[in-house]
């Protein structure tokens, strides 16, 4: 009895403390992130983070954020998402291709918490949103220059896993790589993992002695660049952050993934009860897509030419995938003049024309 | 289907590498495991070893006062586990595996100011005439001295498990410490010993990863190298050179799985992934029999807590 009495005593000493204005329970806006990476991984989890931390520079006390590093893909990403919820939670971001099932599955069970998934395609409830970037438009950039500079024409690229934001990547490279250098030729090792040092670095080590000479990642640790580096002549892209620290060889420009103005904005909108389910998509024009600065191991003519063609892309005269192009089995995918649909980027699942390996299932 | 672009000699020299640290590993837990301790702590140790090298070796400029800082770092943190199961008699399951989440979160933390920066290079040995040998001279005599002493070391832990009195002892007190204590032999003094041998090698193993085969430092880069490095020390059956030839086979799956991929040999990659864990797997099967578990050698008193009094 005694000790309920005090109990009940701290819960009024708390309530006055912390002003007693918030009918709802909390006093914070509550925002969580799960990660699939090691926030030091120096790429996608690390570019995340500063998306997490640009929330809490913009909206201060108002806010309080969470995370939750190393979150398996799979079943285990349902409890951790769950866990997430139950802690309170108003907005949860769930920052990798994997967790698409689970976050619908968690988001059916708390209509009244908002969830955003990156990079997926699946809002079964109202209160799920999917936000990804058009890395697919620096890709196209990265094919132009490694087109340009290979010397050896093979060109390497480390792949994570067969989703179509990974096919859309490696397509986009091959056909602005192709369209400046008629001989180059594609080696594509699948990874199957996000975040793997190692493997990554025996990855780009295996590439390298088969006579790579430029390696694209789509993996998310440097450790592709610092294997690269130990090579000699090769150079690289840093993949979702900028990966500077490698530059100006082996990593001669980047694709940057800039979240924290949409995060800021949808965090926003749920301090202000104006969130709504939406699918957001952007690009190098919107700013969720930046290209890392080129260094000077590029020469000024191809540097230019790379700067026009993300201005192009930028204010949409020129679109990444601009026919005349046909799928790899030789059937015609895209008339001449003809642009892709989002729906067409969204689902891709086939190489184009001219890439000779297959993708795995 | 192209296979003329793997150089077999590259694809040996690298396999070699991608193994080392696994061997390093694995065969500081073998000694561990002779001596009658299991500890799951490997990944956590190696974790460790591999910031405390990469920390020092950027601090002092030198891969070798590294390589020493590594050693002297897993070493420390397995003498938590040993001081934890051999004095206040914890269980060692739940110690080791306790060891592993304490040595990520450790090694992130310590790891919080050298992200991104570049280790000073590891040497290769260019040994004069050895290394111009064709074939054998790139395979076997161009690697950096780790290599060298992994393999050293295999050499050094059979002999002295099989030829010494030092040996006999260590194998005694893992197959029965109550005979080993009633001979006078002291239990828990030589199973410390060896838990620091494991720790420190843990530690060579981790320090490998962040200064020489990627080489950087990155949190959780080990990725599940210690895990490997306690299967293939049941899948050796506790024998130093079947360890090496586990630790080879899983460093050419790695890598070879790689090759034929960068050559595009469409193969199914997940299968030969897994094949290493299937044949771990089998092994252990095999050896939940107690017949084939005499065969085996598993040593018998594995696992099981010791004091005096008993």
């Amino acid at each position: 009895m005694k000790r309920r009495t005090i109990l009940a005593a701290g819960v009024a000493a708390l309530a006055l403390a912390t002003g007693g204005a918030f009918a709802d329970g909390h006093a914070k806006t509550k925002v969580g992130f799960i990660y699939v990476g090691p926030i030091g991984d120096g790429g996608w989890t690390y570019e995340h983070d500063k998306g997490r931390l640009a929330v809490e520079a913009e909206f201060g006390d108002k806010v309080e954020t969470v995370y939750q590093e190393n979150v398996p893909e799979g079943a285990d990403a349902e409890r951790a998402i769950t866990q997430m919820a139950l802690q309170g939670a108003d907005i949860i971001f769930t920052t990798s291709f994997g967790y698409m099932d689970p976050t619908n599955a968690v988001a059916a069970k708390f209509p009244d918490v908002k969830f955003e998934h990156a990079t997926g395609y699946k809002r079964e409830t109202p209160n799920v949103s999917t936000y990804s970037a058009r890395f697919y438009e620096g890709r196209a950039i990265q094919g132009h220059i490694a087109g340009k500079m290979t010397k050896t024409n093979k060109i390497g690229y480390i792949a994570s896993f067969p989703i179509p934001e990974v096919i859309r990547g490696i397509n986009s490279a091959y056909i602005h790589a192709k369209k400046v250098n008629p001989d180059v030729e594609f080696n594509i090792i699948w990874a199957y993992t996000w975040f793997d040092p190692a493997k990554e670095a025996d990855a780009a080590t295996a590439l390298i002695e088969q006579g790579a000479d430029v390696i694209l990642q789509h993996t998310d640790s440097t450790a592709p660049q610092a294997a690269a580096q130990k090579a000699e002549g090769v150079i690289t892209f840093g993949q979702a952050s900028d990966m500077g620290e490698y530059a100006p060889l082996p990593r001669v420009s980047s694709i940057i993934d800039d979240w924290a103005p949409y995060y800021i904005a949808r965090v926003g909108a749920v301090m202000d009860g104006t969130w709504e389910s939406t699918d957001t998509w952007d690009g190098i024009g919107p700013g969720m897509v930046a290209i890392g600065e080129i260094s000077d191991a590029v020469p000024a003519d191809v540097k230019a030419e790379a700067l026009a063609m993300k201005d192009a892309l930028a204010d949409g005269s020129y679109h990444a995938f601009t026919g005349p192009l046909n799928k790899q089995d030789g059937t015609p995918w895209l008339a001449e003049g003809e642009t892709a649909s989002d729906g067409d980027l969204a689902g891709m699942s086939f190489y184009v024309e001219g890439l000779t390996a297959e993708i795995p299932n | 289907m192209d296979l003329s672009s793997i150089n077999p000699i590259l694809l040996v020299a690298s396999l070699m590498v991608a193994a080392t640290p696994i061997i390093l590993a694995a065969i500081g837990e073998l000694i561990v495991e002779k001596s009658g301790v299991l500890n799951l702590g490997v990944e956590g140790m190696m974790i460790v070893g591999a910031i405390c090298g990469f920390a020092i070796a950027v601090q002092t400029g030198s891969p070798f006062v590294g390589f020493v800082a590594a050693a002297f770092g897993g070493a420390v943190l397995s003498l938590l586990f040993g001081i934890l199961t051999q004095y206040f008699l914890s269980n060692q399951v739940a110690t080791g595996l306790g060891l592993t989440l304490f040595g990520l979160g450790l090694s992130s933390l310590m790891g919080q100011g050298y992200i991104g920066i570049r280790p000073p290079a590891t040497p290769r040995l260019e040994i004069p005439v050895l290394s111009d040998i064709p074939v054998l001279g790139p395979v076997l005599f161009n690697h950096d001295l780790m290599v060298y002493v992994a393999l050293g070391l295999v050499v050094a832990t059979w002999a002295v498990l099989k030829f010494t009195r030092a040996g006999l002892i260590l194998r005694a007190v893992g197959e029965n410490h109550d005979a080993a204590h009633a001979l006078g032999y002291k239990v828990v003094r030589v199973r410390l010993m060896a838990i620091t041998f494991g720790g420190a090698c843990a530690g060579l193993g981790g320090a490998y990863l962040s200064l020489v085969r990627v080489p950087q430092w990155t949190e959780g880069m080990t990725a599940g190298a210690g895990w490997i490095a306690l299967a293939i020390v049941v899948f050796g059956a506790w024998r130093p050179f079947r360890v090496l030839l586990g630790a080879y086979l899983f460093g050419g799956v790695t890598v070879l799985q790689l090759n034929l991929q960068a050559a595009g040999v469409a193969i199914p990659v997940e299968y030969l992934s897994m094949s290493p864990y299937l044949i771990t797997i089998a092994v252990l099967v095999i050896m939940s029999s107690g017949k084939a578990k005499a065969a085996l050698s598993a040593p018998a008193c594995l696992g099981k807590i010791f004091h005096a009094s008993s």
